[in-house]
């Protein structure tokens, strides 16, 4: 510990964001690198993207996340170096651990864990008493309540129990929806905050048949927006739930509900807001994703700031974008609870005259856990603990989600499902959320539920001709890659146990994918039929949960027999910023 | 109950009366102003490609113009049921026609619109694979148009 503090001390600086100054190189203390300046008048805390964490974590941001057309070289599709010098962040430093992959391994021994929500509390609460009664807001963009064995056992209840103690006092969603319209309900009931989404709206055919709804004249499922009271002026915080939500998950959770990005509506509930109600100010609270954020800033107009999630982007200074209205800042503040977003706003009468934004690590090294939190975690977690403490394996090796093509927390998935089932392929969702697992450190159950844990786990085997399988990685790589950005449903390219591919991000759907060929180097014959196991399918499935399929194949000691490596080929990206050692 | 349900069927309700299905019955057309549309377009319903069916419909192509607002998804949710709308400010709007390019037969439907009636129609459409929409207005005897691209995706894989 006191080694890491001297490290701290010496390394950590948070990229400062200060929009109206220029950046300033920082050296702050350790002990001081939470004493915020103070500034404006009201101050917005943003979290999102937790995946109900409820302890610190490693998590290993990545080293491929990559750009094309318009996007390539920009925030976020920035990584390693290249992140680092884009926003002037000390390569030594703590915060090049928390932001980027750089050295990971090494600085993950140095810096320690970080988030953890007993941790978050004490910040959140330091930081909303140096601002002052009735100046502060708490508010998270969604994926609060999947992401652990615990949450999917309690099906979100722990989480809506601890966002309540932390003050959560709005929220949007995304996973909240894959627990089914009646558990999504009674846990809101439970919710001390509200829950806001403009972009839910019933189906005609729920319309007509008088399903629940906020409004039943426009047919908005919740509520759009709530006006907080902050400082003596009035801030109006707009839902933005994730667009594709019946799309990306099985319709049988949402069968009465219609998403979308529904760019229209949202401009009229804002110039409402602004027109009839007579805010001061308009947050956009967004679960888009940043490259749908950034679009939608520059054609939405009255919104003063986006904070964004979804991505797992965390981008320590906000994005203008100029729009026929004026300018709207876009930020985007991680994932996993490492980082907590400070939007400080110096607020006029009808207008927002200056912004300071920055994205704090939560280094849980260097903030004391909340006692009542700490007992509520322990409480909550307290049936299932036992359970779940069996060490299944020790990896020899760095276990990581992220990368947009692979990473061997999947490749781990793919290899145990070709062998546990049998089968020539396995797919694998390219889902962002999951934890990092440091080499020659124990594995447990609970552990291999941080990567899978979610409400359609069943696995498969099916029949697929090659036709069918490039199909499919075309459609996906086309949601990561699309040229616009309203066509991407965020995530990472599908991953691919047994096969290899040569991918061209930037080409047009259909012409991506090239070269597929087996893990022998066989070339993928179109009409040959392969046998294909998966898990998380949005159509119904009956197989063994994917955790439980795992554990087995680790159980048995195999772990990682073959030779890990991705097997994609990319093209047409050389220099791209966003591949690490690149750019 | 409250009252608000009943407001929401009203409007679905008033919204089917505007849409009249060429094709479905012997409607009192009026003289149509171009030669399109005075009967049933059967040729132009049997062809694959789009641009053929415009011109077996029409006989002519139209122009783009951002005054026809064609409101679809940019994914859609189910690619068996596609909503999508559209909406104009031209005047004397004689005829609307939805085409969706690579479906099996480019011409999805095509709607005769009666003199003083709203030129406003909302339909679902079935759709094969991702690929373009266009709606094509025609008004004062021109043709206008809107394209927008509605991806089909086989889902799945969010983050």
């Amino acid at each position: 510990m006191a080694i890491r503090r001297r490290d701290f001390l010496r390394n950590a600086g948070i990229a400062a964001a200060a929009l109206s100054l220029p950046r300033r190189a920082r050296s702050a203390e350790a002990a001081s690198i939470y004493d915020l300046e103070r500034f404006g008048n009201a101050r917005i805390l943003h979290t999102t993207d937790t995946h109900a964490q409820l302890n610190p974590v490693f998590v290993r941001e990545p080293g491929v996340n990559i750009g094309i057309g318009e996007m390539a070289g920009r925030p976020p599709h920035l990584v390693g170096r290249a992140f680092l010098e884009r926003f002037g962040i000390r390569a030594d430093s703590a915060d090049a651990y928390a932001f980027t992959c750089f050295e990971f391994e090494k600085s993950a021994a140095r810096f320690g864990k970080l988030g953890g929500f007993a941790h978050l509390k004490t910040l959140v609460d330091r930081l909303r008493g140096d601002s002052g009664d009735g100046h502060s807001l708490l508010v998270d963009g969604g994926d609060l309540w999947q992401g652990t064995g615990l949450a999917n056992v309690m099906q979100g209840r722990d989480m809506v129990e601890v966002a309540n103690l932390l003050g959560i006092e709005a929220m949007t969603g995304h996973w909240e929806f894959t627990y089914g319209e009646q558990v999504l309900r009674d846990n809101l009931e439970r919710f001390k905050g509200e829950f806001l989404a403009q972009n839910v709206f019933l189906t005609e055919e729920a319309a007509f048949n008088d399903a629940r709804a906020f409004d039943s004249a426009t047919g908005r499922v919740f509520k759009p927006s709530v006006i907080k009271e902050l400082g003596g002026y009035r801030v109006a915080i707009v839902g933005q739930a994730f667009p594709y939500v019946p799309i990306a998950h099985p319709k049988r959770f949402t069968p009465d509900w219609s998403f979308g990005i529904r760019e229209e509506e949202l401009q009229k509930h804002v110039d409402s807001l602004r027109g009839t109600d007579k805010v001061d100010a308009v947050i956009l609270l967004s679960h888009n994703g940043m490259d749908v954020d950034l679009k939608l800033a520059s054609r939405v107009t009255g919104i003063d700031v986006i904070l964004g999630g979804h991505t797992h982007d965390a981008i320590p200074q906000p994005v203008a974008v100029k729009n026929a209205g004026g300018t709207t800042l876009v930020t985007n503040a991680g994932s996993n609870g490492k980082f907590l977003g400070v939007l400080d706003l110096a607020l006029d009468k009808g207008k927002v005259s200056d912004v300071r934004y920055r994205l704090l690590p939560v280094y849980s090294e260097l903030l004391k856990p909340d006692p009542a939190m700490a007992e509520l975690i322990g409480r909550v977690r307290a049936p299932h603990v036992t359970d779940w403490s069996e060490k299944i394996a020790t990896p020899d090796r760095l276990l990581y989600r992220r990368d947009n093509f692979a990473g061997p927390v999947d490749e781990l998935i793919c290899t145990a499902l070709r062998a546990e089932l049998d089968a020539e392929i396995a797919l694998s969702p390219g889902f962002r959320w999951g934890v990092t697992a440091l080499s020659g450190q124990p594995l447990t159950m609970e552990d291999l539920l941080a990567e899978t844990a979610i409400t359609y786990p069943e696995t498969y085997v099916q029949e697929m001709t090659g036709a069918e399988i490039k199909n499919v990685l075309e459609d996906v790589c086309d949601n990561l890659f699309n040229a616009d950005p309203y066509y991407q449903q965020g995530g990472d390219m599908v991953r691919a146990g047994g096969l290899g591919y040569t991918c061209t991000p930037d080409a047009a759907i259909g012409s991506r994918i090239s070269d597929v060929r087996l893990s022998g180097g066989k070339a993928l014959s179109a009409n040959h039929r392969y046998k294909v196991a998966g898990w998380a399918s949005v159509n119904g499935r009956q197989g063994a949960p994917v955790w439980d399929v795992v554990a087995k194949y680790l159980r048995s000691g195999r772990l990682f027999q073959e030779r890990l490596g991705s097997g994609v080929t990319l093209k047409g990206v050389d220099g791209n910023p966003g591949i690490a050692g690149q750019g | 109950m409250s009252p608000r349900p009943l407001a929401t069927r009203r409007l679905i309700l008033q919204g089917a009366a505007t849409v009249a299905l060429l094709g479905l019955g012997n409607l009192p057309f009026a003289p149509a102003h171009a030669a399109a549309n005075d009967k049933y377009p059967e040729e132009a319903f049997k062809l694959k490609n789009e641009a053929d069916a415009i011109k077996a419909l029409y006989g002519r192509a139209p122009e783009a113009s951002d005054k026809v607002k064609l409101d679809a998804p940019e994914i859609a949710e189910n690619g068996g049921v596609v909503p999508i709308s559209v909406t104009t400010t031209l005047d004397k709007v004689t005829s609307i026609s939805f085409f969706v390019a690579e479906n099996p037969s480019a011409l999805a439907a095509s709607y005769r619109i009666a003199d003083g009636t709203l030129p406003s129609i909302a339909n679902r459409l079935k759709m094969a694979k991702t690929t373009n929409v266009t709606a094509i207005v025609e008004a004062d005897g021109k043709l206008y148009s809107a394209t927008k691209e509605v991806k089909v995706t086989v889902g799945g894989c969010g983050g």
